[in-house]
This record gives structure tokens, sequence and C-alpha cells, in this order.
């Protein structure tokens, strides 16, 4: 069941397309906005809202590495293992990151505290290593910095 | 040395509001062309500036526009759609125009719209650039209350619509007609051309995609002409170019200089050339999907045709430099693990090809690859080429793998001779 405030939102988009069905990535976009990630059950009602099969909606789900099909921690760490940050470093990050949170890359720390996933090039090669934690950037990082950086987080 | 792009870019301070951006002379272009030009007087403008898209290709901007269907009888509405999909490994220049000039972009699109009579524009903006989207949704509101946008703008008849789209990641965004797919909710492959999208773009309309650095470039060709555009450049390519140098360098960075400045000057007088102790290896001069250079190339000239003359390309222009401490075989499997992972899947060469010669560099970089695996990454680089796949994501791939065969080829043989990498990892 989609809340009333997801179906308005919904709704809106669909008001700006042709069809209904354009909106499945906006839909997905906005469900996972208010639930952390996407449940087989968001997925079914994704579809009935928008009038296509729940195979539709998945397949365009299961497309998109920004979309979570399974549940994530509270907080996302994206850390940029593409050619700059691979040059710069990144793997002393992976690997301290592994120590003090117990997760390697597509896992969850056991407090349901921080998911971490790899994330290609984030675009601040100038200033690699990089991560996003949510939505906050950190450019060149280093290994010290991150129990400071992970702190701001509960 | 003239900076029209960045002039009024301060990474330290907030981009100019709409207010600031008009005492620069902002909006200015878009007054200028309502009131004074038509259509079809725009696409020829830009035509003759010389003007060629800054997202890798290099085709040329006014020739691209001049495409679409014009007069009574097209098809609406049509679309102008800017790529601000940023995900090249290596390239960091969109990030700089979007969070520093957000008004310049605007006023670009709204120009390249009323050139190709769009009714509807998008900006396609990758998820990860949040600064970039929220002074964007800041600025488009601003632009549509000051009646830059909207219904009969300034009242000139020419209405336009922009709405702001944030992705949800993968590469193949940023393929021209695999971004259509994702903007009407679909999975991002490519579609067959021809139909292009100048026919048939985005929910089957015309539809014309341009590259943000592309787009900020047209305000300042309408206020200043076509001939001052093509002065600015040290080649025949019009304009300046937004370069960046990433890797191991002093200063890495991006600058905005004349298109056709010396890849010497970039790396060694803008970025302050190579860390203490290191020596330049190789060079991709535009992203991870264009061919290596090496030091005997640091005098060619940064356009489309040097480039290419060279046996690269240009491509997104921000270089990434592989110093003589980083193991060319690990340097080229990070490439390959990333373009594998990014292949969409739609065609099999690159679904089923790409995965394949990463496993391949991984057992060489770990000691246990053997005399034959070069013949076989060989064989693949001709495979994967331009001709066998759907869309240029695997061609791109190759690029950087023929090149690092040829010439860092004793790099590959040592690994299979002494069973280890021998840059200690």
């Amino acid at each position: 069941m989609l809340t009333a405030t997801e179906i308005q939102a919904i709704d809106h988009e669909i008001s700006l397309v042709p069809y209904k069905k354009a909106t499945v990535i906006e839909a997905l976009k906005i469900v996972q906005e208010h639930r952390g990630w996407i449940s087989d059950e968001s997925v079914e009602a994704i579809a009935a809202h928008l009038e296509i099969s729940p195979a539709e909606v998945d397949s365009v789900a299961t497309f998109y590495n920004l979309i979570f099909r399974k549940p994530v921690g509270r907080h996302i760490i994206l850390l940029c293992d593409s050619i700059s940050c691979y040059i710069m470093g990144y793997g002393l990050l992976y690997n301290a990151l592994q120590n003090k949170l117990s997760i390697g890359f597509g896992q969850t720390s056991s407090d349901n505290r921080f998911t971490l996933l790899p994330n290609v090039c984030l675009g601040c090669c100038d200033h690699a290593p990089a991560l996003i934690i949510d939505k906050d950037l950190y450019r060149d990082v280093t290994v010290e910095q991150l129990d400071d950086m992970l702190n701001k987080y509960a | 040395m003239e900076r029209p792009l960045t002039s009024n870019i301060h990474p330290d301070r907030p981009p100019l509001n709409l207010k600031e951006y008009e005492m620069t002379g902002g909006y200015g272009a878009l007054r200028k062309v309502l009131k004074d030009m038509l259509p079809a007087d725009l696409q020829k403008l830009v035509q003759n500036s010389n003007l060629k898209g800054r997202g890798g290709a290099g085709f040329s901007t006014g020739m691209k526009w001049s495409l679409v269907p014009m007069g009574e009888n097209a098809p609406h509405p049509k679309y102008l759609i800017t790529n601000a999909d940023e995900m090249e490994p290596g390239t960091f220049k969109d990030r700089l125009l979007l969070e520093g000039n957000p008004h310049q972009l605007i006023e670009g699109m709204i120009l390249a719209a009323y050139a190709i009579q769009a009714d509807i524009s998008y900006v396609f903006l990758r998820w990860a650039y949040h600064k970039a989207a929220t002074f964007l949704r800041k600025s488009i509101q601003e632009a549509y209350d000051a009646g830059y946008l909207g219904k009969n703008i300034l009242g000139s008849g020419f209405h336009l619509e922009m709405y702001l789209h944030t992705g949800v990641g993968r590469y193949m965004c940023g393929e021209e007609t695999a971004l259509l797919n994702a903007l009407e909710g679909k999975r991002a492959t490519p579609r067959a051309k021809p139909p292009f999208p100048q026919i048939s773009g985005l929910f089957g309309k015309p539809t014309i995609v341009n590259n943000v650095e592309t787009l900020c470039c047209v305000p300042h060709i309408v206020n200043n002409g076509a001939d001052w555009f093509k002065s600015l450049s040290y080649s025949e390519d019009g304009g300046t170019k937004v370069y960046g140098v990433s890797g191991k360098v002093k200063k890495p960075g991006a600058w905005e200089l004349p298109m056709g400045v010396t890849m010497r000057e970039l790396i060694e007088e803008h970025a302050g050339g190579m860390k203490p102790g290191l020596k330049l290896k190789g060079v991709l001069p535009g992203g991870a999907s264009t061919d290596f250079l090496t030091t005997q190339h640091l005098d060619i000239k940064m356009d489309f045709k040097s480039v290419a003359a060279a046996g690269s390309r240009l491509g997104t222009g921000t270089m990434i430099v592989m110093d003589d401490a980083t193991c060319p075989v690990g340097f080229v499997h990070n490439l390959q693990h990333f373009f594998a992972q990014e292949s969409c899947g739609w065609c099999t060469p690159c679904r089923e090809g790409l995965p394949w010669v990463e496993k391949i560099l991984l057992s060489l970089e770990k000691g246990e690859g053997r005399k034959e695996d070069i013949e076989l990454l060989e064989m693949h680089t001709q495979y994967l080429g331009p001709g066998n796949t759907f869309c240029a994501l695997a061609p791109g791939a190759m690029e950087p793998l023929q090149s690092a065969l040829k010439y860092f080829r004793d790099d590959f043989d040592k690994h299979i001779d002494h069973k280890k990498c021998p840059y200690g990892k």
C-alpha cells in the first residue's frame, strides 16, 4: 500500500509526462525516500498504481544501482572505486572501513548503522579519494579522518 | 586570456543568483535573440562558431540542431535535454559549471530550445551531484519568476518548460539514447539508430541532447559572435575548453583554457608536474574510454583532430595521469571492472566479453596469467571494437586496453614471466 503522501508525489510526476508508466523511476525514488528501500510489496504497490506488471517495475528497480532492493542501514557509504581514486589509494580507505565496520561492499553493519557500497566515479577526481555518506561528499579523504567522519552519523 | 565560461565562477563562494547573473550581462543573449533573431539564424550562428559537442564525441552542435524538423508541420512537443550525467571516470568538468554558474547553463538551454523551437526541456543530472541539484532547483525557479521560462517568455510568444531530473545511477544514462529511455522510466539501454533522436527522441518526438559545457558556450557566442568564439581557440575547433588533470600530479584541478593547449602545458604548468619521485608513464587524455598516450605525445594539441591524429580521443578533455609507480595492468583492470559492471547487458559482446576481459586482467595481476592470455585480450579488442556492439561502451572500454597492450606490453609480459605483479601488489 502506498501512503497518501507517496501517491500525491507520484501523481504530480504523472501530470508532467505523456503516460503513467514513464514515472516508474520517479515512483521508486519517492517510495525509497520514505521507506529507505524497495520491498516486494512496494514493487507491487507501484505496479498497481501505474497499471503495469510488477515484473516491469522490478526490471527497472533492479537495473539502477541506487535503487535498493534489500534493506539498508541508517546511513549509506558510497566509496568511489573508479580510476582516479584507485590511483590515489581508495583501497586503503576500503581496508580501513572493512576493519572499523566489520563489513565488506554490499553489506550492512550488525548495528544497522551503515551500509557500505562501491560507487563509480563521483566527479571530484582532483580531490581523490572521495566518498559520499548519505548526501555529504568528502574529498581528499585519509584513513586518519574516518573515525571523526563516521562519528557524525548515529 | 578570456575565460567566458568560468570568469564568474568562484569555487569558494555560492554561485551567482539571478540578479547577480544579470549584472554580469546574464540573460542579455536571450533578450537579444528573442528580439532580433529567427531560430534558423541562431542555428547558423552556432554552426559558424565551430562549437563542437563537449560531451566527448565532438560533433558540430549547430549541425546537430539543424537536423531537427522545423516549421508548422513539425511534430510537437519537441525536447531539449542537458546531459549532466557526468560519470565518465576521471571527469569532473561539468560539476564545476553546474555548481559554479547554473544560470549560465539555464540561459544556454533556453537559447538552444529556441533554436530548435522546443517546448519542454530537462536537465538530466546524476544523483551524486547534490549541490548542483540544490543550486539548479533554485535557479530554475528564479528564471520562472523572472519570466525567462514558462509561457510567452519576455513577451516573445516563445514558451518553454524546464524540469530537473535526477538519476538513480548507471553510467549508461550518459549515452544519448539510453538517457532518453531512462527519462521515459525504462532501463537505460541504448536505442537503434536511425531514427536519430533529432527525428524521434523522447516519447518519440524530436529531441536534442547536449552536454552541459556545450550549452554553456551558447550565450557567449550570441553575445560576442562566431568569429570571436573561433578566435578564443588555438585550433580549428571553436572556443575554450574546460580541461582537467587528475592522478599523482602536484596540483590536480580543472581550468578553462583555449581549445588546443598542449598536454605538456596542462600537466607541467597548470597541474604543476608530477609529485616528487614520480615520472609520467601514460595519460588517458579524455576519460576512461580513451586510448593511452605517453611521454612522446606531450606536445600534441588538446583538440579533437590533433588527439585523434595521435591515436586517441579528446573525449571529455579531463585527463587521467598514470605515474611510473602505478601498475598499468592493475590500472587497466580497474577500468575494465568499471566497464564490465556498467555494461547494460543489452548486447552480447559487451555483456559477455567485458567480464571475461576483467577476469583475465585480474588473473594477470595475481600472477596467474598465461602467455595465451595476451592473445585473448588482443582478440577482445577486435571483437568488442566499433561495429560489433549496439553502443560505444564496449568499444570505448577497449581503447585503454588496446593502447596499454601497445605501449606497456613489457609490463604485461613481466606479470606472466615472474608470476606476480612487479609493482608489488
